[in-house]
């Protein structure tokens, strides 16, 4: 980690594009908001156009409780993220292309939460995991940034594969593919024989979208990505998509015991691994990474669950998350654009030199640590209910949830304590704080983090209630409240604040522990993805090796080789029919050619200059033209004439430059005799095939039809040339992009890399 | 490549073998030729020009690139197709008017469209060989 170097001056740079196109989000959150007050009574919006009807695939948009919460999270968080990165990525090349990935991003993480089509819904789930890809890796020239994205590429597109695997599975079982309807067969899906294949692949689908254990190394891994970027993806959106969809498909598909005890499982398992990394790293971003997997295993948890309570425990959690994950995030980014650190150990004393940005994470940290007056603890109080009232592993659960509760808690205090208290030493004191764009977006959620603490009673009727009633059947009212009464939730909140202090104070032991205990664990998931990489490189790298050891000779051999077998082993059995001569002759001048053709190969063959060689391969293939011409083809002569002309001129462009014939080292008599007898062999079945094609009688209804057409239907009396350009003139495009295309990869071949 | 009786045919050849090109490119409706044989033979033609005179004088005399010179003639051969699109008919049909007993059509279009594009490939390896 470097140390610090302060940004002191404060450019106001800018990227204007970057700043304006912060409209877009903005624009979408406001036909949300406009949208809101009808979907919290129980409106729907709903649009359907006809896509691909033949494979059930339709452009259906759907916008209920639980995609307007998404939709709100991820319009607004795009909206701060943009704006914030207009100045955090100012000097950055290629920031089109970064704000054209952002708000890609973004539009296709609404086509997520918004699609009411499974393959629908799974289009725009490859799309997110494609601009992740480029978003992670937008430093292309850093190795670790390239490693990364590719990382979360395989890993969330491997789990994409999974997701589409059940998607076709649930097809394969005749259920319809609209969500909606979906939602409705709900009974007949899980008592379908192919329920828990779909309800695997479809996990695993949300699981690596989701990073859960032990899928979940990607997520600390992405965070080499731009903060910005981090902060979206990461914090508040993309991870999301896998919760998305376990609660999306609640209705349809939870309430058996594989599907709640799965979950509660990995989900208990994940928010407790996550929780207990996060005081290890000393880098702010990753610190903040393993705080994520800890929502992340929590939302999964509760998403596993099939009360009332426990949804509406996952929906609360949701928004306390994104808007202090995503609030955090950001300002550890403006920390590390002003300070040009985020190193824990170099950080000290920003509270005198950047007070408004400490008032922020102070706003989130304090939510995020579930202190009371904060949005934080009102979720903190849902979830220890949902926990307490789960049909299995309620122990378990609640356990979890204490754990990871009071790990975040201490966690909370490091991020809080640790870069803004005691006084400012060294170059740090020099520091200012962050423009007025990064300032804003943790300013505002900080504080919303606050106001939702003070009024639950508005949230839960106006976001948690539609959410919960879009994903569950029971209508029972749900209110947020501030104080429950004296009650085990409330006794386990203040025993988390308790035990978060304790941890807190004994972090460096602890982390001490965590390290050797991360140590002596002889296989986990990342090494493991590592070896398999490794693993396959090498195989392919030996693979391409053995097939494509650039040995020209080989590979016409080989060609050549199959050829021979192919043809010549089913066509033994029809030989003896086939070798009788044609009894026509051709005139007197073809036999003349014949033997000019036979004499040039003599020459090839036996040439001991490459320019000989190549006038010998010249001269048959003039021949050959010249025998077209000879048996009436004047089209097919004039090309292969051209064509061998030009072919002549380019290989003597390349063989001219190759070492003489001599200077190469003499080919062995074996090899010479092995492909002698390829290349006789060759020629013998050509032969013999074509003397048998001139048994059958020839077919002229097709040379008829095109006489007969081709001056009449296409004005010309030309007939090849009519056939290329008018009756099969789709069959010539293609080809002439194929030349195009073949031409350019020669060129690429040709050219020689530029030095340096 | 310095030989003055090359130098000489050359430059007496070139112009006629161009010539011969689109001569063999328009003709290609009725008598054998068409657009694929102009392009080699025009590209036959550059081949000469750019032995004697080198790659940069092929340049200069076909004054665009030649992946530019490929791309503009798929973009020909494709924007032939478009007119019977507008008539209602499959893409690629041959739409003709016929002016005087003088016949033109897309097809025409067409293999303006693969001479440019075959031309290109050619030109872009034959000078992309010279450079090297």
């Amino acid at each position: 980690m470097k140390p610090p170097l302060p940004n002191i001056e404060n450019p106001p740079a800018c990227c204007r594009g970057g700043l304006f196109s912060s409209i877009l989000p903005l624009v979408l959150f406001g036909f949300l908001c406009l949208a809101w007050p009808r979907v919290v009574q129980g409106d729907i919006f709903a649009v359907q156009w006809a896509w691909v009807p033949s494979l059930d695939l339709d452009l259906a948009f759907r916008l209920d409780g639980l995609g307007l919460l998404f939709s709100l999270i991820i319009t607004m968080t795009g909206f701060f993220v943009t704006l914030y990165a207009s100045t955090y990525m100012a000097g950055y090349p290629h920031l089109g292309r970064f704000f054209f990935y952002l708000h890609g991003f973004m539009l296709a993480m609404l086509g997520i939460v918004l699609a009411d089509n499974l393959l629908l819904l799974f289009i725009f789930w490859e799309a997110t995991t494609i601009l992740s890809f480029l978003l992670i890796g937008f430093n292309h020239e850093s190795t670790d940034a390239r490693e990364s994205a590719r990382q979360a590429l395989l890993v969330t597109g491997g789990g994409g594969l999974f997701l589409l695997m059940g998607i076709l599975l649930i097809k394969a079982a005749g259920f319809p593919m609209g969500l909606s309807l979906l939602a409705a067969s709900g009974d007949l899906i899980r008592s379908h024989v192919l329920y828990p294949a779909i309800f695997i692949c479809i996990l695993v689908g949300a699981m690596t979208k989701s990073a859960q254990v032990p899928f979940h190394f990607w997520l600390p891994n992405a965070m080499t990505a731009p903060t910005p970027i981090s902060a979206f993806l990461h914090a508040a959106t993309m991870v999301k998509a896998g919760i998305y969809l376990l609660l999306r498909l609640h209705p349809a598909m939870a309430g058996t015991p594989l599907w709640t005890g799965t979950l509660v499982i990995i989900g208990g398992i994940t928010a407790l691994w996550g929780a207990i990394q996060a005081l290890g790293p000393c880098d702010l971003k990753r610190v903040l990474a393993y705080t994520t997997l800890m929502a992340l295993g929590v939302l999964t948890l509760f998403a596993g669950g099939q009360t009332v309570l426990s949804l509406t425990a996952a929906a609360t959690f949701l928004m306390v998350h994104a808007l202090y994950k995503a609030a955090l995030f950001l300002a550890v980014g403006s920390i590390d654009h002003q300070t040009g650190t985020r190193d824990l150990e170099h950080l000290e004393g920003l509270l005198k030199c950047m007070p408004l940005t400490a008032l922020a994470v102070a706003g989130a940290t304090l939510s995020m640590a579930g202190f009371p007056l904060f949005f934080g603890f009102i979720g903190k109080e849902i979830m220890y209910e949902g926990a307490l009232a789960q049909e299995m592993f309620p122990v378990f659960a609640t356990i979890a949830t204490l754990m990871s509760n009071a790990l975040m808690t201490a966690v909370a205090a490091v991020i809080l304590i640790t870069p803004f208290a005691g006084p400012p030493g060294g170059k740090l004191s020099l520091v200012c704080e962050a423009p007025w764009t990064m300032r804003l977006g943790p300013a505002i959620m900080g504080t919303l983090g606050i106001i939702f603490g003070i009024m639950p009673e508005w949230v839960s009727a106006n976001l948690v209630q539609p959410a919960v009633f879009s994903i569950h059947p029971d209508r029972e009212d749900i209110r947020l409240v501030f104080f429950h009464g004296i009650n085990l939730p409330l006794l386990l909140s203040i025993l988390t604040l308790a035990l978060g202090s304790l941890i807190y104070r004994h972090r460096i032991l602890l982390r001490y522990r965590v390290e050797t205990f991360m140590q002596r664990l002889w296989i986990t998931t990342p090494v493991l993805y590592q070896r398999a990489l490794e693993a396959f490189l090498s195989l392919a790298g030996s693979f391409t090796g053995k097939i494509q050891n650039g040995s020209l000779h080989f590979y016409l051999f080989v060609t050549i080789f199959t050829m021979v077998v192919a043809v010549g082993w089913p066509w033994i059995f029809h030989i003896p029919a086939a070798l009788v001569l044609p009894e026509t002759v051709g005139p007197l001048i073809a036999f003349g050619l014949f033997a000019f053709i036979l004499a040039s190969t003599g020459v090839v063959v036996t040439a001991r200059k490459r320019l000989s060689a190549i006038g010998g391969l010249g001269g048959v293939g003039s021949g050959v033209a010249l025998t077209f011409l000879v048996f009436g083809a004047p089209d097919i002569a004039l090309t292969q004439l051209l064509v061998e002309t030009l072919t002549v001129i380019f290989v003597s462009l390349v063989l001219l430059r190759l070492p003489p014939i001599d200077a190469v080292q003499k080919r062995s008599c074996s090899r010479t005799i092995r492909d002698a007898c390829l290349s006789l062999g060759a020629g013998l079945v050509l032969t013999t095939v074509l003397m048998g094609v001139l048994q059958v009688p020839l077919d002229r209804s097709l040379t008829a039809f095109f006489e007969n057409h081709a001056y009449l239907a296409a004005h010309g009396r030309n007939i090849v040339n009519v056939i290329l350009v008018d009756f099969r003139s789709l069959d010539t495009l293609g080809e002439i992009c194929v030349v195009v295309l073949a031409a350019w990869a020669a060129v690429t071949l040709i050219r020689r890399p530029k030095e340096g | 490549m310095q030989s003055v009786i090359l130098k000489t045919a050359t430059h007496l050849m070139v112009g006629l073998m161009l010539v011969f090109a689109v001569y063999v490119l328009l003709r290609g409706h009725h008598e054998p030729g068409g657009g694929f044989s102009a392009a080699l033979l025009a590209g036959t033609a550059f081949a000469l020009f750019a032995i004697t005179e080198g790659a940069d004088q092929v340049r200069r005399a076909i004054r665009i690139r030649p992946a530019a010179m490929a791309m503009t003639g798929l973009a020909m051969a494709v924007v032939s197709g478009l007119p019977a699109l507008f008539t209602g008919r499959p893409f690629l049909t041959g739409i003709w008017r016929h002016l005087n007993g003088f016949s033109v059509g897309t097809p025409l279009l067409f293999d303006m469209g693969v001479f440019l594009a075959v031309l290109g490939a050619i030109l872009s390896i034959l000078l992309a060989l010279e450079e090297n």
